[in-house]
């Protein structure tokens, strides 16, 4: 009977470890699946086309330059590799300052036979089209062709414009860097407070006052992000602003704080949960050296929960890279390289969750944000990879 | 002149009276061994020579003890110092985590040894001192935790040595150890004896007639009896040292 019991309870947790597994490899396995999809995409938006003349000597173009020649940054074909001919921009909206409106048809049948007439009058015109209205190839026109967006668009592209037009821009260079300087500003401020925060729990504070200031640490680990969030904007982020007479006080130092402070208690508890696991015997065998207490703590104690201590620094950095909202509501959100703290920037998380809204599902942004959620997977998995291979360096002890 | 002497200790675990009323002597370069059923404070007996138990919350000692004629719970004695005059070795080996040279150089650099030379020296002798030096002299940088029991016990040994302490307190240093390496303590202890002060707890009562002088009998807090180690075993004045040594209880 017994047996029977227990060979059901194995069973049970099997299976329910095997489903624990699968759903996770699942999420994996859906987040790439999504993402993949991205650089099979064409540079141009979707269901669109840039046409010239036939005579244009100029055969591709990248997705920035096209981002530049239609803001008009780039004003001549011989920046691109043409000839000295000033470009002539033409949106589709253009059209009826070209030609009139009975001159498209009814239908719009004409449009293609007009958009010809158009390309062939202004050899110096780019046009950008939808695919329905492309005139006839054989016209003195020729498409563009900008082929696919590459690993190097994605890579290694400084600008975050998902929504231009004919282009969207997909450098993530901006975003990743702007989580790396946050979450690494972070636990650069974390890491000091915290470990002090944790010996002064473990080895210097009364059972008392340990007992009344643990709950209360833990308890912050419990409030969400949004208050956090909320009070860096309305206090951290004027101060900001008043202390380094900034124009705007949103800027990735203000992130950092933010995420230093919510990342505060998860260190404080995990590494002085490793401090008070040291044995008693190790620190009596310091003391009874003639070593002094601080001379215990530090040489001795810290050494000996380094593992545990590393355990709590990356379970800080997990959340200070992951986290979203707060960062999102104080860091100002600019797709820009950040060169100092004092600038605002803009997280991959934040991204994801400012923009998948209005991504419409299966696009390119969209794919393009799953594609950093991919990179947000992959960064954690690395730094936990590296701190597991740290930490399993150190040998155990026997006893 | 005896080195510790202890007179009328009484000594309290909040409420729990640990110790009743003990006074005893320990000589110069001798070996004294402390024997008891566990829980009748041969621990704490031993952890008040160097005042381990202050570590403690709650405790209260009445009485006084003597090391080298001066009263260590005076408040003038500086604890730090006391305890560098006092090693200790426990029950368990509990080496730090750093390497075989930075365990014994600990104690040297925390009493502020600087001179690099004289350190190398006096881990060498320390770890010879203990019987280590030939099993451990290729691999100084390794870590401490890549020793075996019997080895890290000697380590221990060796890192109360270095500082040059004038009493070693042990406190059952080869309950946790297998026979071999409890027989090579057992000769280091014997061989430690013409420099330093040792005073030994141990559950075995073969161990404390192979290596001691004296014997001390605890039971329940207090003090039974004490004499030269051969009087103890053949002829125990107490009928409860009797009784324990001949294992009718304990
Ligand atoms: N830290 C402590 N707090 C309270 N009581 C203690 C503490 N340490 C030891 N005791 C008690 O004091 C008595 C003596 O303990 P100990 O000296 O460790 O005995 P022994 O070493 O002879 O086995 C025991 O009854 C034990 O329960
Ligand atoms: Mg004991």
């Amino acid at each position: 009977m017994k047996k029977f019991f227990e060979t059901v309870v194995e069973k049970i947790l099997m299976v329910s470890g095997t489903i624990t597994s699968l759903t996770i490899i699942l999420i994996i396995v859906f987040l790439f699946s999504q993402a993949t999809g991205l650089f099979n995409s064409s540079v141009v938006e979707e269901n669109h086309s840039l046409v010239v003349n036939s005579q244009n000597r100029v055969q591709t173009l990248t997705p920035m330059q096209i981002k530049d020649i239609f803001d008009q940054e780039i004003t001549s074909w011989i920046e691109v590799g043409g000839e000295d001919e000033d470009i002539i921009v033409f949106r589709f909206s253009d059209i009826t300052s070209y030609v009139s409106e009975e001159e498209l048809g009814d239908e719009f049948q004409f449009i293609p036979q007009v958009m010809s007439k158009i390309i062939n009058e202004n050899p110096a015109i780019i046009a950008f089209l939808p695919d329905q209205y492309l005139p006839n190839p054989t016209d003195g026109t020729r498409v563009m062709d900008c082929g696919d967006i590459t690993l190097g668009d994605f890579f290694g592209g400084e600008e975050w414009f998902p929504t231009a037009q004919p282009a969207p821009l997909f450098g993530v260079l901006p975003l990743i860097l702007g989580t790396l300087w946050v979450s690494l500003a972070a636990i650069l401020f974390a890491l000091p407070f915290g470990l002090a925060g944790a010996i002064f729990l473990s080895e210097l504070a009364s059972s008392r006052v340990r007992s009344l200031l643990k709950p209360i640490i833990e308890l912050l680990a419990g409030i969400p992000s949004v208050v956090y969030g909320f009070f860096g904007l309305v206090v951290i982020v004027p101060l900001l602003q008043d202390w380094f007479n900034l124009a705007v006080g949103e800027t990735a130092l203000a992130g950092a704080i933010i995420l230093a402070i919510m990342a505060l208690p998860t260190i404080i508890t995990v590494a002085e949960d490793a401090i008070r696991s040291v044995p008693r015997t190790i620190r009596e065998a310091s003391l009874a050296l003639g070593a002094s207490k601080f001379q215990t703590i530090v040489k001795v104690v810290i050494p000996y929960a380094v593992s545990g201590i590393m355990a709590a620094v990356v379970l800080g950095i997990g959340r200070a890279i992951g986290e979203t909202m707060a960062v999102l509501m104080v860091t100002g959100n600019a797709a820009v390289i950040p060169t100092t703290l004092l600038e605002p920037v803009r997280t991959i998380p934040a991204t994801i969750a400012a923009e998948l809204g209005e991504a419409p599902t299966g696009g390119v942004h969209y794919e393009a944000l799953f594609m950093l959620g991919v990179i947000l997977f992959v960064i954690t998995l690395v730094i936990s990879i590296t701190v597991e291979i740290i930490a399993s360096k150190r040998p155990k002890q026997i006893m | 002149m005896s080195i510790i002497k202890a007179s009328d200790v009484d000594f309290y675990y909040g409420d729990f009276h640990a110790l009743k009323g003990i006074s005893m002597e320990m000589e110069r370069n001798s070996v004294t061994a402390f024997i008891g059923p566990s829980g009748c404070g041969k621990s704490t007996f031993l952890r008040l020579i160097n005042r381990m138990n202050d570590l403690i919350d709650g405790t209260r000692l009445t009485g006084s003890i003597e090391v080298e004629g001066r009263n260590i719970y005076d408040k003038k004695i500086d604890v730090d110092t006391l305890r560098a005059e006092v090693g200790m070795v426990f029950q368990k080996p509990n080496p730090f985590a750093k390497s075989i040279f930075d365990n014994i150089a600990y104690g040297l650099r925390v009493n502020g040894v600087k001179d690099k030379a004289f350190i190398e020296q006096r881990v060498e002798e320390s770890l010879r001192g203990a019987a280590l030096w030939d099993e451990v002299k290729d691999k100084l940088k390794k870590s401490a935790f890549e020793l075996s029991g019997g080895q890290q016990q000697r380590l221990c040994i060796a890192r109360a040595l270095a500082v040059q302490p004038k009493i070693i307190l042990m406190d059952e240093p080869a309950s946790a150890l297998d026979p071999l390496s409890t027989a090579k303590i057992e000769d280091l202890i014997f061989t430690l004896k013409s420099d330093y002060t040792i005073v030994i707890v141990t559950h075995n009562m073969q161990q404390a007639a192979r290596v001691s002088d004296k014997t001390a009998f605890f039971y329940l807090g207090e003090l039974i009896e004490y004499d030269d180690t051969k009087k103890m075993f053949l002829s125990p004045q107490v009928e409860a040292t009797q009784n324990y040594i001949t294992g009718r209880f304990g």
